[in-house]
């Protein structure tokens, strides 16, 4: 991110007015400009920000007014301003817009969602209907309407016997082969459809959503301590992310930053939480290539990283720790002392566990080569995580948007990318190997230089309405947009997940491959359905 | 290769030696609030008041704790009064009928295996639960084994809040499987959708759907709970008591 001066931002409003009346509205700062345009003028628009001006797409939130729908579409960037939302206004009664996702494939999912969930029509998408909501939920009701029952049990139909799921594949002798959602081991529940002629799986489709919760639509109405809650179970093994980037946005609505003790806190939590999550990874990908002395040794560490929680912070994955305004319980200095030595423990042992790796040919086989998704294709499709790191494109929000602790020296942290080019499996597991590194090496840093402090301040009155607030989550970019009412309850939440911007990725990774590559696949991405069902 | 048989050898033995010891690691659990006496009536409605989630319930002077309902979001812990916390984890209770509990014994005490169905819940209990194959639990020594199949499964472990879709999903699991058979639900979205509930997509609890054998309580439950759990299945373990052994204080 680089300072923007107000001439800038004005230049940029500049820019986006050759598309049409196009207003910059007046909270916009160096960091985020706020952009109020025509729903006619969206398309290009879009366009602009995304394939001359290099935005990514990175969310597209929807909010039910009485007399009118607001779509706001945030894209976001290195260079300031970082980021851009997009707003237009739809009549109540004509729900209409023109879908971006034929120019800008990263919205696909994000208009299928909408369409499902809110019953808007997006003109030109090639492909709408069942995503969120399967076959047996009624055509027509739209859950996230405010006139639906949150609450209600909701009467399911019957499914027709008939019904199959689509097909791309017409070759003669072609066949679909299913795969969930309840499969091997403990996978979590998804389904995927393998198309293929006999030995090779030409075609991959996922089917997600098995474990939709609707968290946002619970979320309506409740007040935030409730949401919070929610927001620290959805994907519980990123716990600590999702909760800083909802208090983010409850931070931006109340206009209160919290004290420079606790945004090192959470960073050190964060850090911890991402350790703990590429062990996890890694271990599963060890055990899919079948190293079992490897997957053991990622096992041990996972354990450890997860006790050391459970010893410093309370609890295993770290729930309850941060609140808006900060943190609700301090650390001790011996504490801090043992999650350091800790961490730079584990970090020293999962290095000697990669440099083995390296010379050991038969997992190197596995990996190298196998679910590659080249740079154009992470970029276009706006990839995030360490799965993007791994084919080149840069998304750290930690250096982008810097946030929190990331951001307290005036600055992004002096870390380094890891960036690879390949885009396979192999790449992968190094970028996962380096943030390890690089994860321990934050948090020493800040446990050294701890300022002193209380750890929390009070939050009251509404300020603003509606504010993103983001987080780098071990999966990659998240993306909370939170708006209350006047009593402080939730009137909109929306989370974009990095699972759900990388699954959309993984029938490109799942090309043409043999069947015995699949779990090695699914591990080498390492996601969350969790996560990205919510 | 030779690198690695080293690496392995030299680990040493990492497993816990539950259940035929307790296991007093630091941080194999979150610890949960025990029934607490205040110093008068309005702090006992005081502090139940403090929970998010109404899992405390006033009593007179005493307080008394739903752990199904806990979430451990140690709010209770915070301020002048608190609750009692207790560092255990045998959390397993047994809530099936009497059938299940007759016909757990015989063949099923030495060996079980076991089909795991996620119908909603979130990575961090599945995450537990994949802890149990490794190496700190290995619940292999005791005869647990996790099947791919529910045909070779004589217990289901269902995690999540039974969301609509997979609500046909866990029928059809379950039908599959040979009798006798057992269920155990596995953390507090699958005993009572706890926060996800009540709710348009999700029934918020396993029992509504298929038969419950044994409750683990837990946001998400240590692995140590679980192995609890199967432990009581097989009548190898006793329940939950409403306050164990040693009561350390909270984290
Ligand atoms: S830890 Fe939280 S959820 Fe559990 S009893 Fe205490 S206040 Fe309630």
């Amino acid at each position: 991110m680089t300072e923007l001066s107000p001439t800038a931002l004005r230049g940029f409003a500049e820019q986006c007015r050759h598309f049409g009346p196009v207003e910059l509205l007046p909270q916009s700062d160096s960091l985020m400009a706020v952009v109020n345009c025509p729903a006619a003028v969206l398309k290009p628009l879009a366009e602009f920000l995304v394939h001359s001006l290099h935005y990514r797409f990175g969310s597209l939130v929807v909010e039910e007014h009485p007399t009118q729908w607001k779509l706001i579409y945030l894209f976001y960037r290195h260079e300031g301003p970082s980021l851009v939302q997009l707003c237009i206004y739809l009549k109540a009664d004509h729900p209409q817009v023109d879908s971006i996702s034929i120019k800008i494939h990263a919205a696909d999912w994000h208009e299928r969602q909408a369409e499902d969930l809110f019953g808007l029509v997006f003109t030109g998408h090639p492909r709408l209907g069942d995503f969120v909501l399967h076959e047996e939920w009624p055509e027509g009701v739209n859950p996230m309407r405010t006139g639906f029952s949150a609450t209600r049990p909701m009467q399911e139909k019957v499914v027709d016997p008939a019904w199959r799921p689509a097909r791309i594949l017409e070759t003669p002798g072609a066949f679909l082969m299913p795969i969930g959602p309840v499969y091997a081991d403990y996978y979590e529940s998804a389904q995927f459809f393998l198309e293929t002629v006999g030995e090779d799986v030409l075609r991959l489709i996922p089917r997600f959503f098995f474990k939709y919760r609707g968290v946002e639509k619970l979320a309506q109405g409740r007040p935030w301590q409730r949401v919070l809650l929610m927001a620290e179970r959805f994907s519980g093994t990123s716990a600590i992310a999702h909760a800083t980037a909802l208090c983010g946005s409850l931070e931006h609505i109340y206009q209160v930053q919290p004290p420079p003790r606790a945004l090192s806190l959470r960073l050190i939590l964060a850090e911890m939480e991402r350790m703990r999550h590429h062990f996890a990874v890694l271990s599963d990908i060890c055990h899919a290539s079948g190293m079992s002395v490897p997957s053991a040794q990622m096992d041990i560490l996972e354990e450890q990283a997860l006790r050391l929680s459970g010893q410093c912070a309370g609890h295993r994955y770290l729930y309850g720790w941060v609140t808006p305004g900060g943190l609700n319980r301090d650390m001790s200095a011996t504490t801090l002392d043992t999650i350091a030595r800790e961490t730079r423990r584990m970090a020293e042992a999962s290095a000697s566990i990669h440099r083995s790796l390296q010379f050991t040919s038969s997992f190197l086989d596995r990996f190298e080569g196998v679910g590659a998704i080249s740079m154009a294709v992470a970029r276009e499709l706006a990839l995030v995580g360490p799965i993007a790191r791994a084919s080149g494109v840069s998304t750290d929000l930690r250096i982008m948007l810097p946030y929190g602790g990331y951001a307290q020296n005036g600055g992004p942290p002096a870390m380094v990318e890891p960036l690879e080019r390949e885009g396979d499996g192999y790449a992968r597991i190094r970028v996962l190997f380096a943030e390890i590194q690089q994860s321990a090496k934050l948090i020493d840093a800040a446990v050294a230089a701890l300022p002193t402090g209380p750890v929390r301040v009070e939050t009251a009155g509404v300020l603003r309405q509606g504010a993103f607030g983001w987080a780098e989550a071990p999966n990659g970019a998240a993306f909370h947009y939170l708006r209350l009412d006047a009593q402080g309850c939730v009137q909109r939440y929306q989370i974009a997940t990095p699972s759900f911007a990388n699954w959309h990725g993984f029938h490109i990774a799942a090309e043409n491959f043999a069947f015995q590559d699949f779990p090695i696949m699914m591990a080498s991405f390492g996601l969350s359905i969790a996560e990205s069902d919510r | 290769m030779f690198g690695w048989f080293v690496k392995g050898a030299t680990s040493r033995v990492k497993t816990t030696r539950y259940p035929a010891r307790d296991e007093t690691a630091l941080g194999v659990t979150p610890g949960r609030p025990v029934e607490t006496t205040c110093d008068n009536e309005l702090l006992a409605v005081d502090l139940a008041a403090t929970c998010p989630t109404d899992a405390i319930k006033p009593a007179s002077f005493k307080t008394t704790v739903d752990i199904s309902r806990c979430v451990h979001c140690m709010a209770c812990t915070r301020g002048e009064n608190t609750m009692r916390w207790q560092m255990d984890y045998r959390w397993a209770r047994w809530v099936g009928n009497d059938a299940g509990r007759a016909a757990r014994h015989r063949p099923f005490q030495k060996s079980l295996h076991i089909r795991v169905v996620d119908t909603g819940s979130c990575d961090a209990v599945i995450s537990e639960i994949k802890q149990l194959a490794k190496p700190y639990y290995n619940m292999h020594r005791l005869g647990f084994f996790i099947t791919p199949t529910p045909r070779h499964a004589d217990v289901l472990m269902v995690t999540g809040p039974v969301t609509s879709p997979m609500r046909l999903a866990l029928l059809k699991t379950y039908a599959a499987m040979p009798e006798p058979k057992w269920v155990i639900a596995v953390g507090n979205c699958a005993i009572s959708g706890c926060v996800f509930a009540p709710s348009f997509i999700a029934n918020g609890s396993v029992a509504d759907v298929i038969p419950v054998d044994v409750h683990v309580p837990g946001c998400p439950p240590p692995p140590l709970a679980i192995l609890h759990g199967l432990l009581l299945l097989t009548g190898r373990e006793t329940e939950m008591q409403p306050i164990d052994q040693p009561l350390g204080g909270p984290p």
